[in-house]
């Protein structure tokens, strides 16, 4: 009896002695490529978990006195302060019309000439035309803010100067002028990002087999039936994924547009501002911690589900272009 | 067997207008960047030069000095980035495409959740200052564009797992070779056009950056090119108030022309050489896209 408690036992201690010995050796097998991944996960670590805890700021009063760790906590103080305010109603607002006719008009548009690019018969210059339509993507908005500068500008400006003196028009004052910036805004997005969708939807359509439009065409199919009935179809898994994605992300503008493009200017505000440019904002000139971290993670949080209902829609569609 | 096509001229002539419509913005800045600044007062900015002039130029050069200070920012902070980005990338991906490395699903996961969750601006901004005080340094600069998030190394990982045959690595492991050696001698050769394709967009990444100079950096002789092209937008009389140039000035500088030459020098170098790169350029955005 005791003694098979005892051989019970001892069997115990090898099988632990055995697996964690098995763990030793494993680990020893694969140190290198452990250590191989220090550098990544250390920045990883820094840049982006880090902040993830930061997030706490959002329920301190930040004193840099005391230190962000040693600030008072003051639950939702700062949130309530946000949402008591209009400014959180405009900048959700701004940003949820803003990406969502975004996504629409970057859709629509880049299919219309993605097949458009697909019916050049000549590669060189089909090659050529994506080149040129690509080149806004590549250029920093710091650029765009050139050019529409350029446009805009109220004392030298071609609109003002040259394209509006010849329809007898008056100058505007584009700068301050509030009611002129949502199509301003969405005909510079449209300008510097249909190019890369456009690029992704190309990319789909010429993996079609060509033997369905030579059918098609046999058939008597006009080439508008061929496009609605064919191409269409046949890229709507790679569209469908491609405005889920960005219906993921319509929580986070593309800062630089709203902030560069507009020139930061003060009356444009309630027509420019965005989540992001406000976090901005309250951190870097008003200094405003509070605030801003609140509606910083305001962002993220809603950004998190959002991210999580989009990826559950597409994966339901279709398991392989889930994200995850 | 020919399909019908649409018709040529008509297809050709709306790709003329798309063209124009993106190219006639950087007409406009480069004709009015050499045209006469009393011309651009009394006309505007436009399309023709009525009255042609080098004179903003003729400034620019005068303030080489800041010219050129940005440049060599601008072009450290790409050089360094886009290397230690790709090596900290292909360093962390390698381990992760392997498929009997132990707790690889926790470690995958640790990457991948950088990408559906971030802490946002303030906290990265307080951590990036307060804790590791980079504000006014180089590596401000460089730091936050490395990886930014785990996107790339899922990309190179999924390249490495799906391309890299494993009978190979295990067979070389037989031979005595050591991870590390596998790992410079024969995944990093083989895996040159995902490592090219991801360089490229690290390039091109760091080059455009405002971002983090816009919160980084106060000081005007850490600014890159963007961030001086950025301050110019905003105040035209950037330059001459930092006295970043060189002393002896034009008393009434054409600033009107500077801005838009300024825009000129500052994209000139990407226009250069965007036809030789824009193939790769496009394979990158579409490997991001569908996705690994």
């Amino acid at each position: 009896m005791e003694q098979a408690e005892r051989m019970a036992q001892a069997k115990r201690h090898t099988a632990q002695a055995t697996r964690s010995s098995i763990f030793f050796k494993k680990l020893r097998r694969y140190r290198a490529l452990f250590i191989m991944m220090i550098p990544g996960f250390l920045y990883l670590i820094i840049n982006n978990y880090l902040p993830m805890f930061g997030v706490m700021i959002a329920f301190k009063d930040i004193n840099y006195a005391k230190g962000i760790l040693g600030s008072d906590w003051i639950g939702f103080k700062n949130f309530e302060y946000l949402f008591m305010t209009t400014d959180a109603y405009i900048i959700t607002r701004n940003t949820i019309l803003y990406n969502g006719s975004f996504i629409i008009l970057n859709t629509v548009f880049a299919i219309a000439v993605a097949i458009l690019l697909s019916e050049v018969r000549r590669k060189l210059a089909a090659r050529f035309y994506q080149s040129i339509i690509l080149l806004p993507y590549l250029i920093s908005m710091v650029i765009v803010g050139y050019l529409v500068l350029s446009m805009l500008s109220v004392e030298s400006g071609y609109l003002n100067l040259n394209l509006l003196p010849m329809f007898g028009m008056e100058p505007i004052s584009w700068y301050f002028e509030p009611k002129y910036w949502p199509y301003i805004l969405t005909i510079v997005q449209l300008w510097k990002a249909t190019g890369y969708l456009c690029v992704i939807f190309l990319a789909a359509i010429i993996g079609i087999d060509h033997e369905y439009y030579e059918a098609a065409t046999i058939d008597g199919a006009s080439k508008w039936q061929q496009i609605r009935t064919i191409t269409v179809p046949l890229i709507a898994p790679t569209i469908t994924i491609m405005t889920l994605l960005a219906i993921g992300r319509i929580f986070y503008s593309d800062f630089g547009l709203f902030y560069q493009v507009p020139l930061n200017s003060g009356p444009l505000q309630p027509v420019t501002d965005v989540i992001d440019t406000y976090v901005y904002r309250g951190l870097m000139t008003l200094g405003d911690i509070g605030m801003s971290s609140a509606a910083g993670l305001y962002q993220s949080l809603v950004g998190f589900v959002l991210v999580l209902l989009s990826n559950y829609i597409v994966s339901r569609r279709n398991k392989e272009n889930a994200l995850f | 067997m020919k399909t019908n096509d649409m018709n040529q001229p008509v297809v050709h002539a709306i790709f003329i207008i798309l063209v124009a419509l993106c190219l006639f913005p950087f007409v406009l800045l480069f004709m009015s960047s050499i045209t006469e600044e009393s011309a651009i007062v009394k006309n505007g900015y436009s399309f023709w030069p009525s009255e042609f002039s080098l004179e903003a130029y003729k400034y620019l050069w005068m303030q080489k000095s800041a010219m050129f200070n940005a440049y060599g920012i601008t072009i450290v902070i790409t050089i360094v980035g886009t290397f230690v980005g790709l090596l900290i990338s292909a360093l962390l991906a390698y381990p992760l495409s392997r498929r009997d490395l132990p707790i690889k699903g926790i470690l995958s996961f640790l990457v991948f959740f950088t990408l559906l969750f971030n802490g946002g601006l303030v906290p990265t901004y307080l951590i990036y200052t307060e804790v590791f005080h980079l504000k006014n340094t180089l590596m401000a600069l460089i730091l936050p564009g490395l990886l930014t998030n785990g996107f790339f190394i899922l990309l190179i990982r999924t390249f490495f797992a799906n391309s890299i045959p494993v009978q190979i690595i295990e067979s070389a492991y037989m031979d005595g070779a050591s991870e590390f050696k596998i790992f410079y001698r024969m995944i990093l050769p083989l895996s040159l056009p995902i490592l090219a394709t991801i360089g490229l967009m690290l390039t091109i990444n760091y080059w455009n950056d405002w971002f983090n100079g816009l919160i980084y950096v106060t000081e005007p002789q850490l600014f890159s090119i963007q961030n001086l092209l950025n301050r110019m937008l905003v105040n035209i009389q950037f330059l001459q108030q930092n006295n970043l140039g060189n002393q002896q000035m034009a008393v009434n500088p054409p600033m009107n022309s500077v801005r838009m030459a300024m825009a000129v020098v500052g994209i000139l170098p990407l226009l250069l050489i965007y036809p030789f790169f824009q193939k790769y350029f496009v394979k990158g955005l579409t490997i991001g896209a569908v996705k690994g």
